[in-house]
């Protein structure tokens, strides 16, 4: 068995159970999915900068002008930066991506299941 | 007081050594689903008010009759606007939640296989058999949209399963159950001692223990009974068994087996116990496993299971309807035929009598409980902390 896995991939894979769609076209879903990720990294990204805000405020210790003109320093922090955003993508797009996997492998749907379970 | 009922953030959660570690962004993700899954169960009283002033009176004039089953109901709201984006950002809140919590865990996942095997080794308390088989009906579809489920092994001797779930439920219940999730096991050890104050088991089985939260209460305020948890899945009783023995749990024991098939000898136990378990089973598993609850149990011992409410007849079909959602659109498909099943006829198929059947409620105790949580909190269907609980004494 592999030691080394795919986190980003993986985290976002689909669950088995064929995906509900709720609006008439599932792209309004696909849409509202998307946007729904994006507003919870805002939301995360505003708690960060509000700790740093209170912690800035605490310490004194860094300046606006500091963080305007940061750029990362050593690789590894080039590669932190870049993790980030690969994760952020997985993130937002995971719809699309548990889409691709609902076509390679579909699901039954949920009331085939429970119908399927009631026999089991 | 404040006005706002809040969720507690997520740092509140309770540490032990195999909690995953997060980082400062990882407890913000999951303090926005908090509020997120807050805010739903608000918006979710909408879709009685859409379903009574939009839904039903043009069903009644297109069909000139009032809707007749739940299953008229289901294909008239599903074309109601309010319906369909509530639907749908609850869906997607839940889908969330998997990623954000299986992004945090799967990243660590050797790192906690090795955390986990230390406090494991050596143990032996952690009792696995590769020759116990998933049942089939946690193959038809991954509960609670937690994809890979309960069993999944992405690398050798994986826990990530359960340490996702440790993560989360804290999130999804915006933290009712407490710091340890444990809230339903607590309320369970209060009823019983309160109701059988003489009662001393000396060796007590919860079945379908999954990471254990719920049995270990009952183990700590037993301190002399032999307690056993089972479960099929390893990955979770590896995670269970590392977190009982960090909590300083000794007197616990996590086995591999299927509650409709274990090993133990007849009336063997004082007190079989499950929590939340019998939604998750199958229609012919269920019977299966309360025979074998029976024959496990001593005369004179006790059993109780914590479920989901049952469906009662003076319950509206949009009530009946709503508390479904949760069945089909989170994965728990046996929890949409469990209502068909009286708890009394299960427990009487099996050999329970009638006269010594019980059914009570039980709320989950919260020792995060400041008093910021309103009695008059819309009930979040699926979600909120407040059971059926159903057995019987042995005789």
């Amino acid at each position: 068995m592999e030691e080394k896995i795919d986190y980003i991939k993986l985290a976002s894979n689909k669950p088995k159970g064929k995906r509900p769609y709720f609006h008439d076209d599932p792209a309004v879903e696909r849409v509202l999915n998307i946007t729904m990720a994006v507003a919870g990294e805002l939301a995360v990204m505003r708690e960060r900068m509000d700790s740093i805000e209170r912690l800035l405020e605490k310490k004194g210790v860094v300046t606006r002008e500091d963080i305007e003109t940061f750029v990362p320093e050593t690789k590894e922090q080039e590669e932190q930066r870049q993790t980030w955003h690969a994760e952020y993508i997985g993130r937002v797009l995971r719809i699309v991506q548990q889409e691709q996997e609902e076509l390679e492998n579909p699901d039954k749907s949920l009331e085939e299941i429970a119908n399927d379970i009631n026999e089991m | 007081m404040s006005v706002r009922n809040l969720p507690p953030v997520y740092n509140k959660i309770a540490q032990h050594a195999v909690f995953p570690e997060m980082n400062h962004d990882e407890r913000a993700r999951y303090n926005f689903l908090a509020n997120l899954n807050k805010h739903l169960a608000h918006v979710s009283t909408g879709n009685k008010v859409a379903f009574e002033n939009r839904v039903e009176p043009k069903f009644e004039k297109e069909h000139g009759r009032k809707i007749a089953s739940t299953e008229e109901l289901k294909q008239a709201i599903s074309k109601d606007a309010h319906y369909q984006v509530w639907s749908s950002l609850r869906r997607s809140t839940m889908e969330m939640r998997q990623q954000a919590g299986r992004s945090i865990v799967l990243r660590q996942a050797a790192e906690l296989r090795d955390k986990v095997k230390a406090l494991n080794e050596g143990k032996d308390s952690l009792i696995l058999d590769e020759s116990v088989k998933v049942p089939p009906y946690l193959l038809a579809c991954d509960n609670h949209i937690m994809p890979g489920s309960y069993h999944t092994e992405l690398i050798e001797d994986d826990v990530t399963p359960a340490a996702n779930y440790d993560t989360g439920l804290f999130v999804t219940t915006a933290g009712l159950l407490g710091r340890y999730s444990d809230g339903g096991g607590k309320a369970i050890v209060s009823w019983v001692r309160k109701t059988y104050p003489d009662f001393n088991p000396k060796r007590i089985l919860d079945i379908g223990c999954g990471m254990g939260h719920n049995v270990l209460p009952i183990a700590k305020a037993f301190p002399n009974a032999e307690v056993i948890g089972i479960d099929t899945g390893a990955p979770m009783l590896r995670y269970a068994n590392a977190r009982a023995v960090d909590l300083g749990i000794t007197n616990v024991k996590f086995m591999q087996m299927d509650a409709a098939k274990t090993t133990f000898e007849d009336e063997s136990f004082d007190w079989v116990q499950s929590t939340m378990f019998f939604h998750e089973t199958g229609g012919k598993s269920i019977y299966k496993i309360m025979d074998e609850v029976y024959r496990v149990l001593k005369p004179g011992g006790l059993t109780l299971h914590i479920e989901q409410p049952q469906y009662t007849d003076d319950m509206s079909l949009f009530e009946k309807f709503i508390r479904d959602w949760d069945a089909l659109y989170n994965n728990e498909p046996y929890w949409s035929k469990m209502h068909d099943i009286e708890p009394v006829d299960l427990m009487k198929s099996s050999g329970f009598r009638e006269e010594d059947f019980m059914q009570i409620g039980a709320k989950a105790e919260n020792d995060l409980d400041d008093g910021s949580q309103k009695a008059d909190e819309p009930e979040d269907h699926g979600r909120s902390p407040i059971w059926n609980v159903f057995g019987a004494i042995k005789n």
